[in-house]
């Protein structure tokens, strides 16, 4: 008798569907898959090693690195942390400055998946319109950091630095003249603040562009309805965060729960699900969408009409100004120290979440009273989401894997860390 | 010394209608990707040339100078085998193709059957890749592809069968002159239903997106010929475009009148006469071709298992429905289509 088995594929490493490094290791009979075991790893950078040896704030801008689509946000857990370590209240204005940006990075991170996602499905048009909104987000992070992604803007005790008054514009080249380049720029004259008015005030529109193509599209829904079902009950076991746990009907997000920064005063809504299959998690991410287009909205609001610090004023913590540092002693010595040594917290422990674009976004920290964390465990989203794949994927088709991968939002930079 | 002449001028022919295809096929790439390119907002090649225009030339000579690597495990003779009979067929059926009035290589008639025929049998190059490339993407992909060709045969030959019994016959040039006398004289009117559903297989047969499942990018990576590079892929997407252009121009052959001019019997007709039939027939097909493109802009891929669906259980029964009310319609000899 010949014995059947299985067929085992090996989905990636290098799999344009495999969200960067996934190895996916799949039992399939035909095309059904009866089990995908994820192997994870091969983007390991020891980040949480890393952070023990240097002094905190050198380590923003490896949270950066975490989940290279939402950068601010996990930059936003760390401070946080280290801000609940030295007992820090920040300025009014950093704590808008932050929000904004958080929802600016949700949309960024919102749209990066929902790109992927549609391709992975097939539709491609929606990743290049997706990318031409993040053009515009991605130039909001550079005039703010001089970085397009890994930013390291936020700092214990507030924001790097005030947002500029003007916009950065674009120079005539070779292939654009005057004419076109002043219909680039129309949107540039003024501060980075109108900006992102007028970014909000387009985006709803550009929203609905991308829901024209998909939402009702006959081919998505039978892409995605009732794939990668994940009961209420069952997504809580797992320990579902963000829109795979809202996708499944359970309303659950931290600046409603917990609310930090000053998520309290804002007016928006948390959408959920009904059924948690794919398609209404893409739902729930189309509506935070325009959630945090309206979050900004307020934001940009409150800002134009604030002016202030954006930084403590503590000379323990916040770099002096450089026009200080060059004509006092006592801000030189501040700079100085604080640029090598860095600053001592108090003994203790803290976990501090922040609700990242993918979930809960966590950051545990001991520290035993030196210049740097005794120990740092970061809760990434994003694993025990892929914890879940097979579960998800079992019974479906090869086809549906990639589904399942695009809607889970898998960035492997958090996941191995 | 006549037999030597008809093979010149057979073989004049032929010349005549496979080196401007290859041109076409070339020229099919680039605006493809113009095309979808300003759909999404950007501007696709620019840099080979003046707009790019030269940019296929460079890719055809890129994939010539190209190494064919040949996997270690794979079945030499089949694997390279393969290519040849997707490229074949794929250009065979060109010989039966009227392009204009006087011009056909090929006036036989079961011209019909040979298409259908012939455009069968490209799928053995697709699964003959997958299997003897000894890849597990390739092979998944071959048994996507033979099971989705097999659903789509079936509806596809019905709506062939639909024009058939419209026409009469199945000789291409009769099945054309039989749609004489305007817009609403040609095919798509009466067999609307089989056109949507020709139109629909054809972009199935050809691969193409949103059913381009046996070579789903995102899902098997490139399918049945993942494993193949330089000449050996030319040749794979050189015949994927040759179906696409042929399934366009049966389109317009079979349901809008090939080569027959849009204003015949209106106003216009003694303004546009000088304008010849192949003229009419590019704009038909172009237009056909336009649609393809936009199609795989626009949309997202179908699972293998909702393709077949949509073919055994939608596509079919709407066929076999509207060959019986057509077999009505022909016997109470329905103005203007059916009278004989």
């Amino acid at each position: 008798m010949k014995e059947f088995k299985n067929f085992t594929m090996n989905f990636g490493p290098q799999h344009p569907a495999a969200h960067g490094v996934l190895r996916l290791v799949l039992q399939m009979e035909g095309e059904v898959i009866k089990s995908a075991d994820p192997h994870i790893g091969l983007l390991h950078r020891a980040t949480e090693k890393l952070a023990e040896s240097k002094p905190y704030n050198q380590s923003i801008g490896y949270m950066d690195r975490l989940d290279y689509v939402s950068m601010m946000c996990n930059e936003h857990a760390y401070v946080l942390a280290i801000e609940k370590l030295l007992s820090i209240e920040i300025p009014e204005r950093a704590k808008y400055i932050r929000v904004m940006f958080d929802e600016i990075t949700r949309i960024l991170n919102h749209l990066l998946w929902l790109g992927a996602h549609a391709l992975d499905i097939g539709a491609m048009s929606v990743f290049l319109y997706a990318f031409r909104e993040r053009e515009d987000l991605m130039d909001c992070y550079e005039a703010v950091s001089g970085t397009r992604m890994h930013a390291t803007y936020y700092r214990p005790g507030g924001v790097a630095r005030d947002l500029p008054s003007k916009m950065p514009k674009y120079i005539k080249s070779k292939l654009k003249d005057k004419e076109q380049i002043k219909e680039q720029n129309y949107n540039r004259e003024g501060s980075m603040l109108d900006f992102i008015d007028d970014f909000v005030s387009r985006f709803p529109s550009c929203i609905d562009e991308y829901e024209n193509l998909l939402t009702d599209n006959r081919i998505w829904k039978q892409r995605t309805v009732g794939i990668g079902v994940v009961e209420p009950e069952r997504a809580i076991e797992l320990g579902f965060t963000g829109p795979m746990l809202r996708g499944s009907g359970i309303d659950w997000d931290l600046r409603k729960k917990q609310p930090y920064e000053v998520y309290d005063k804002m007016n928006f809504d948390i959408p959920v699900g009904k059924t948690g299959d794919s398609y209404d998690r893409y739902l729930v991410r189309m509506e935070e969408l325009r959630q945090s287009n309206k979050i900004i909205q307020q934001c940009t609001q409150w800002l134009h009409n604030n002016p202030g610090p954006t930084m403590v004023d503590d000379a323990k913590v916040a770099p002096p100004s450089r026009d200080d540092m060059k004509v006092e002693m006592e801000s030189l010595i501040h700079h100085f120290k604080l640029f090598t040594e860095g600053y001592c917290t108090p003994k203790g422990e803290v976990y501090t979440a922040v609700e990242a674009p993918k979930g809960e976004f966590g950051i545990y920290m001991i520290s035993d009273g030196a210049n740097k964390p005794f120990r740092l465990k970061i809760r990434a989203p994003g694993f025990p989401h892929l914890a879940a794949l097979n579960e998800m994927c079992k019974d479906h088709m090869l086809s549906d894997v990639v589904t399942v991968i695009g809607t889970q939002d898998i960035v492997f930079g958090e996941i191995d860390r | 010394m006549n037999t030597i002449f008809l093979i010149l001028d057979i073989l004049i022919d032929i010349i005549m209608v496979v080196l401007p295809l290859f041109l076409i096929v070339a020229y099919t790439t680039y605006s493809e990707r113009k095309i979808i390119g300003f759909m999404q907002s950007r501007l696709g090649p620019t840099r080979v040339g003046p707009f790019g225009i030269l940019q296929p030339i460079a890719d055809v000579i890129k994939l010539l100078t190209k190494e064919v690597i040949i996997p270690s495990n794979a079945s030499k003779g089949l694997f390279l085998t393969a290519p040849i009979i997707m490229l074949v067929p794929s250009l065979l059926v060109w010989s039966v193709i009227p392009l204009s009035e006087y011009f056909v290589i090929a006036n036989i008639n079961a011209g019909l059957l040979f298409i259908l025929a012939l455009t069968s049998l490209s799928v053995y190059g697709v699964i003959l890749a997958g299997w003897a490339s000894n890849s597990k993407y390739a092979f998944l992909g071959s048994m996507r592809s033979a099971a989705q060709i097999i659903a789509y045969e079936i509806a596809m030959g019905f709506a062939l069968v639909g024009v058939l019994m419209a026409a009469g016959s199945l000789n291409l040039q009769e099945i054309i002159l039989s749609q004489r006398g305007g817009i609403f004289n040609w095919y798509w009117l009466p067999l609307f239903p089989l056109f949507v559903i020709y139109l629909i297989a054809g972009v199935a047969e050809t691969n193409r997106a949103p059913f381009d499942v046996s070579e789903g990018e995102s899902e098997i990576v490139a399918g049945f010929h993942v494993e193949y590079s330089g000449v050996a892929f030319a040749m794979f997407f050189l015949a994927e475009y040759m179906n696409l252009i042929l399934i366009s121009i049966l389109v317009s052959i079979m349901f809008f009148g090939g080569w027959l001019s849009p204003f015949e019997g209106t106003f216009f007709e003694s303004y546009s006469q000088w304008i010849p039939g192949f003229v009419w027939l590019s704009i038909k097909t172009l237009s056909f071709i336009f649609i393809f493109l936009w199609l795989r802009a626009t949309l997202p891929r179908y699972r293998y298992d909702q393709i077949m669906r949509l073919g055994w259980k939608i596509f079919l029964p709407i066929t076999i429905i509207w060959i019986f009310l057509e077999g009505i319609m022909i016997y109470y000899k329905v103005e203007p289509w059916f009278v004989i």
